[in-house]
């Protein structure tokens, strides 16, 4: 199934929660999920019998400046189809619902979003940091980060 | 819950009957710095927690700060067993998003030195997993071999295993005269090592004891946590992308899906895993074969390298099947010469989230086993 015919099925089926639909990228055309809505999407993304996607490819975490993103590609084993979901949340309040539940290997690129990027999902039962050491400060890959001088005291030397 | 608090109630969980072990970082069998830790009950595993980032270098962020062509050497250093692979992705995910075709001469050297390198990786998979379960020799069989492949990526780039020799749009350096004869020659030698390793490990009784039956892998489970590679197919999962979604030329060869098929106990269990790697060594060796029959001498493999990589406004995620799985990048550009965001997909950091799954209720030895037929290296799990 191609892209603009799944954005289509989900129109209907979700009606104003999916936003907009992206065909110009050179690859995957992606289509914009209102962020709540997104765990319901994902759901019927990964059972109706028509999409089957039960393969979570990549969960990728932004920074847009005044949001963060997230990104999932997801690819179906049965169909051979893929598609691109994005969602955005405000940096002040960065809370996006989990997919954990749906793709057990999201479990670990959440706890990489969180760690890296700050995003807070909304159902996780385990988001910890997973990359960074427990007590880190901060989110590391925002554009706004600034490496911190001290680590529990201690100078940093560059 | 903040970080902290789950921190300590992780450790007020100990209960008496129970102990909880620390494997690692420094440890020879977690195959890098990875720590484990195992909550045992006797002898028997009850729970696994990985404890990652001991190796964690920010390669993300380094890439925001770098140009394209100057980010190639850090993506060898994610999976240093098999580099030849690993920048494959990145120069087809720019070469996407730049719209470039490349060469045919460039497609199959390409192909067969990111065959070479597969069969190296699992020279490496198979010798070190057979060292996890005690045997050695094979170790120094398969490490003899690894060594004649590693002489001719060498000879390609100059470099033992961190290549830096994939360019967007072509390759460093053109072959040597005499490559041709010197790969015939290492499918010769790979294929009488195999035969040799066929009977004195894979079909060696004790190893079949030790190995069959153990960390069995569902293949519903294997999906649903993506794993990819020797350890999906292991589970008896038909999914190659060289095969599913043919990239570079991958289409004109003529090469099997080795899987899983539980020959000596349950489909999906650490001896299959192990079993494919083997067993697609001998499809890389065909492949090989059919790429040299057919490559072009003629033609310059760096005409169409651009002198300065500044892809359009976009983003594309592209994958290859590498060794240990599906690497996938996913590159955004800004229309300037350094990435506005570059995340890297390990394949061993998708593999290794399944050991909490697969590995409860066998013996503690068995973990060792069944995280050596995962077949992880650091540098791509903590990145």
């Amino acid at each position: 199934m191609l892209a603009n015919e799944i954005f289509d099925r989900l129109k209907t089926e979700f009606g104003d929660a999916i936003l907009a639909f992206d065909d110009t990228q050179p690859t995957d055309p992606f289509i914009m999920v209102q962020t709540d809505k997104v765990f319901d999407v994902c759901y019927s993304l990964r059972d109706n019998d028509e999409f089957q996607f039960d393969y979570l490819m990549c969960l990728t975490g932004m920074d847009l400046g005044e949001n963060v993103g997230v990104v999932y590609h997801l690819y179906s084993m049965k169909f051979k189809h893929k598609v691109v979901l994005k969602v955005v949340a405000p940096k002040a309040d960065p809370k996006v619902p989990s997919v954990e539940m749906l793709w057990k290997t999201a479990d670990w690129h959440e706890r990489e979003a969180y760690d890296l990027m700050g995003v807070q999902f909304e159902g996780h039962r385990n988001l910890i940091r997973i990359l960074c050491p427990y007590d880190w400060e901060g989110h590391p890959l925002r554009k706004d980060y600034e490496t911190p001088e001290f680590y529990h005291g201690m100078k940093v030397s560059y | 819950m903040s970080d902290k608090k789950r921190l300590d109630l992780e450790y007020s969980q100990i209960e008496s009957d129970k102990m909880r072990i620390n494997v690692g970082p420094q440890h020879p069998s977690t195959h890098g710095v990875l720590r484990l830790e195992v909550e045992v009950d006797g002898e028997i595993v009850t729970e696994v927690i990985p404890h990652l980032g001991y190796l964690h270098r920010s390669f993300e962020k380094h890439c925001e700060k770098m140009t394209y062509p100057q980010v190639m050497p850090y993506i060898d250093r994610l999976d240093y067993i098999s580099a030849m692979n690993n920048e494959w992705p990145y120069v087809m995910a720019l070469e996407k998003l730049m719209d470039i075709k490349v060469p045919e001469k460039v497609d199959y050297i390409r192909v067969i030195l990111a065959e070479l390198n597969r069969i190296a990786n699992h020279q490496i998979a198979v010798a070190t997993f057979g060292l996890d379960a005690g045997a050695f020799t094979p170790f120094l069989f398969f490490f003899r071999d690894r060594e004649y492949i590693l002489w001719i990526l060498e000879k390609m780039s100059g470099a033992r295993l961190l290549y830096n020799y994939f360019r967007v749009g072509g390759l460093a350096a053109d072959v040597y005269p005499g490559f041709k004869e010197d790969c015939l020659n290492i499918v010769k030698q790979v294929r009488k090592t195999n035969a040799e390793v066929m009977d004195l490990l894979i079909y060696n009784s004790i190893f079949i004891k030790r190995s069959a039956n153990v960390g069995i892998l569902r293949p519903d489970v294997a999906i649903n946590f993506a794993c990819s590679g020797p350890v999906l197919r292991g589970s008896g999962v038909k999914y190659d992308l060289r095969k599913d979604e043919p990239y570079s030329i991958y289409d004109r060869f003529d090469f099997d899906i080795p899987v899983g098929k539980g020959e000596v106990g349950v489909v999906g269990d650490c001896w299959d895993r192990n079993m494919v790697r083997v067993q697609e060594m001998e499809q890389s060796c065909r492949i090989i074969e059919q790429a040299i029959a057919q490559m072009p001498m003629e033609g310059d493999v760096s005409a169409l390298v651009p002198k300065r990589i500044k892809p359009p406004k976009g983003e594309v995620y592209m994958r290859a099947e590498n060794p240990k799985g599906d690497l996938g990048f996913y590159i955004v550009s800004n229309g300037t010469d350094k990435p506005e965001r570059l995340k890297a997909r390990g394949a061993s950091f998708v593999n290794l989230s399944v050991i909490p799954e697969i590995s409860k209720g066998y013996m503690f030895a068995d973990l060792i086993l069944i995280l050596g037929s995962i077949d992880i290296v650091l540098g791509e799990v903590d990145r």
